[in-house]
């Protein structure tokens, strides 16, 4: 499966860049994963959830790497999601920001835990990766991940009624 | 706390729900001293806007007082008095840096489903379906405001609620129709719609410098409200169906210079199209009925502005294009970036240039509320406006 999605940011490519580069920092923006624990020479272990309180672990390697312009990353053999692809950043028109734009590869496998896998990442991929970015970009431009009452509920896609929560955090099972 | 919750069509309960919290340091509570019904919650009200769940907490016209902020909120304190405008904005962005708050980029977390229907999406807005962003909204005792550094608007002690209250929504509205317009000295604007927004249209026409005001409806209280502003008025029930020649009459045979919907998708009259549309729209094959909007378009003189702020969701058929492209018309529309205006029309309401509380026909108590969409929703009691009292 591909994915490109592309999104404009109001910052400049270095801040953005810098930001990304961070592995640590991606579980801030991207909904599913859980933590990314950097272990020098490139290499990173990426851990994310899955549905049923199940959890999927890959290590990543960075594959290409130029300052304030791209990052490209390859998961290493044995992933649970073999994934690979660039986020690569670029100044807007007219001193607009810069256009931030994800293309991604992922191949789930087969038996029933390549099922759990597609589940987690097949249903609307698409959509995923650019509420990923969107998030990355309210992150950016507002220090925080934007949320209302219906969004609550875990995934962004499941809706819970437009009224306050009970509690907050919700507990995961919500 | 108390809230009002929509149930289903034309099914409005108060009920008690959880008081809402402080989700992201941007955040403020405020606790709601005003708050009103929108012409636009008819909408929800009849059904009319889709992605609306069970439990869901209306209401977009509030203020209050702030009694909690988020560590990040650097310009509001516990005790400010405070209206809140209707888009929720983030100030940051691309959008909101034009001042098109209502448009912004970062407050919409379900920009998704607006994205399946519009193409692009729009600034989340309190208590109007989740593809506005699923916010509970503040027909209720308490609210959560979301970048409380830039939305909330402090407004002075001592001034009644309800002249702030309408800086929330319909009075921006209105002066943002009337200033889509391009008002020049001289000009007449006619304006489809004698409700809230319609009658702000009117008065804001009038302080942008129009010489002339026609505000068109059916219904006699609203077309009275419109003359004690100076407006001409028509009763379009009472045209034989002739409304669009008794215009150019009224303008000497060319035509307003601009025209403002301040209808939009749930317009009644319209003869075989607008029996058509009633028909469409009930089978969903079309989910806006645009009859104001077919005849703004064809009475509006050549090269004129049309503005458009009565609210539309979906699609719409039979619109006289040719009339618009051939004649040179130019449109503008929106939801209103009520940012851009409040701290403006806060001024002018201390100047003494306009008493916004004339719309406020009714006041109710919160418990009230499902009386209050009747009220509104059946024009019954001279009912233009109601605001409730948590």
């Amino acid at each position: 499966m591909n994915v490109r999605k592309t999104v404009t940011i109001n910052h400049s490519p270095e801040e953005l860049y810098t930001f990304w580069h961070n592995f640590e920092n991606l579980p801030r923006f991207m909904q599913h994963l859980e933590s990314v624990q950097v272990s020098g020479n490139g290499r990173s272990h990426w851990k994310a959830k899955a549905p049923a309180g199940q959890t999927v672990e890959w290590d990543a390697r960075v594959t290409e790497d130029e300052p304030n312009r791209l990052i490209g990353w390859q998961s290493l053999e044995g992933a649970d999601v073999q994934n690979s692809g660039t986020v690569t950043f670029t100044p807007a028109t007219g001193g607009r920001g810069t256009v931030v734009r994800v293309d991604m590869q992922y191949d789930a496998p087969g038996g029933p835990f390549g099922a759990l896998i597609a589940k987690l990442f097949n249903e609307e991929p698409d959509q995923q990766v650019f509420e990923d970015l969107r998030a990355f970009k309210q992150v950016m431009e507002t220090g925080e991940v934007v949320r209302s009452d219906a969004t609550l509920a875990g995934t962004r896609m499941v809706q819970r009624p437009g009224q306050p929560p009970e509690t907050w955090p919700l507990p995961e099972s919500a | 706390m108390k809230a009002n919750c929509w149930m289903g069509t034309k099914k409005m309960e108060v009920q008690e729900v959880p008081d809402p919290k402080i989700l992201n340091q941007h955040d403020a509570i405020v606790d709601i001293s005003s708050t009103a019904i929108c012409g636009s919650d008819l909408h929800m009200y009849n059904g009319l806007l889709p992605t609306m769940d069970r439990g869901d907490v209306l209401g977009h016209e509030f203020m209050g007082e702030v009694v909690e902020v988020g560590r990040e909120v650097k310009n509001l304190k516990v005790g400010d008095r405070v209206i809140v405008p209707f888009p929720i904005a983030c100030g940051n962005c691309f959008m909101c840096q034009q001042n098109w708050f209502s448009m912004c980029e970062n407050t919409n977390p379900n920009g998704w489903q607006q994205e399946l229907v519009w193409g692009h999406s729009t600034a989340g807005v309190y208590g109007y379906s989740h593809m506005l962003g699923g916010y509970a909204g503040g027909q209720a005792e308490y609210a959560r405001v979301p970048f409380a550094d830039v939305n909330p608007l402090k407004v002075p002690e001592g001034i009644e609620d309800e002249k702030v209250l309408f800086l929330t929504d319909a009075f921006p509205t209105g002066y943002f129709a009337a200033d889509n317009c391009d008002i020049q000295p001289g000009d007449t604007i006619a304006i489809w719609g004698a409700g809230p927004i319609g009658q702000f249209a009117c008065r804001s026409a009038f302080l942008l410098g129009a010489e002339r005001v026609i505000v068109i409806d059916r219904v006699d209280y609203r077309l009275q409200m419109a003359r004690d502003a100076g407006a001409e008025t028509v009763n379009f029930e009472e045209t034989d169906g002739l409304l669009l020649d008794v215009i150019k009459d009224m303008t000497g045979g060319r035509g307003p210079d601009a025209c403002i919907d301040a209808v939009g998708m749930q317009a009644t009259g319209g003869g075989v199209l607008g029996a058509l549309d009633h028909v469409k729209q009930a089978v969903k094959l079309e989910t806006d009925r645009p009859l104001a909007l077919r005849e703004v378009f064809l009475a509006v003189r050549n090269g004129g502005r049309v503005s458009i702020v009565g609210d539309y969701a979906g699609v719409i058929d039979n619109l006289p294009f040719g009339a618009v492209m051939n004649r040179g018309i130019t449109m503008r529309m929106g939801q209103a970036p009520v940012q851009k205006y409040y701290r403006h029309l806060l001024e002018r309401i201390l100047n003494g240039d306009i008493d916004p509380s004339f719309v406020a026909t009714h006041t109710l108590p919160l418990e009230d509320t499902p009386r209050g969409y009747q009220l509104m929703d059946n024009k019954e009691d001279g009912c233009v406006k109601v605001v409730l009292k948590p």
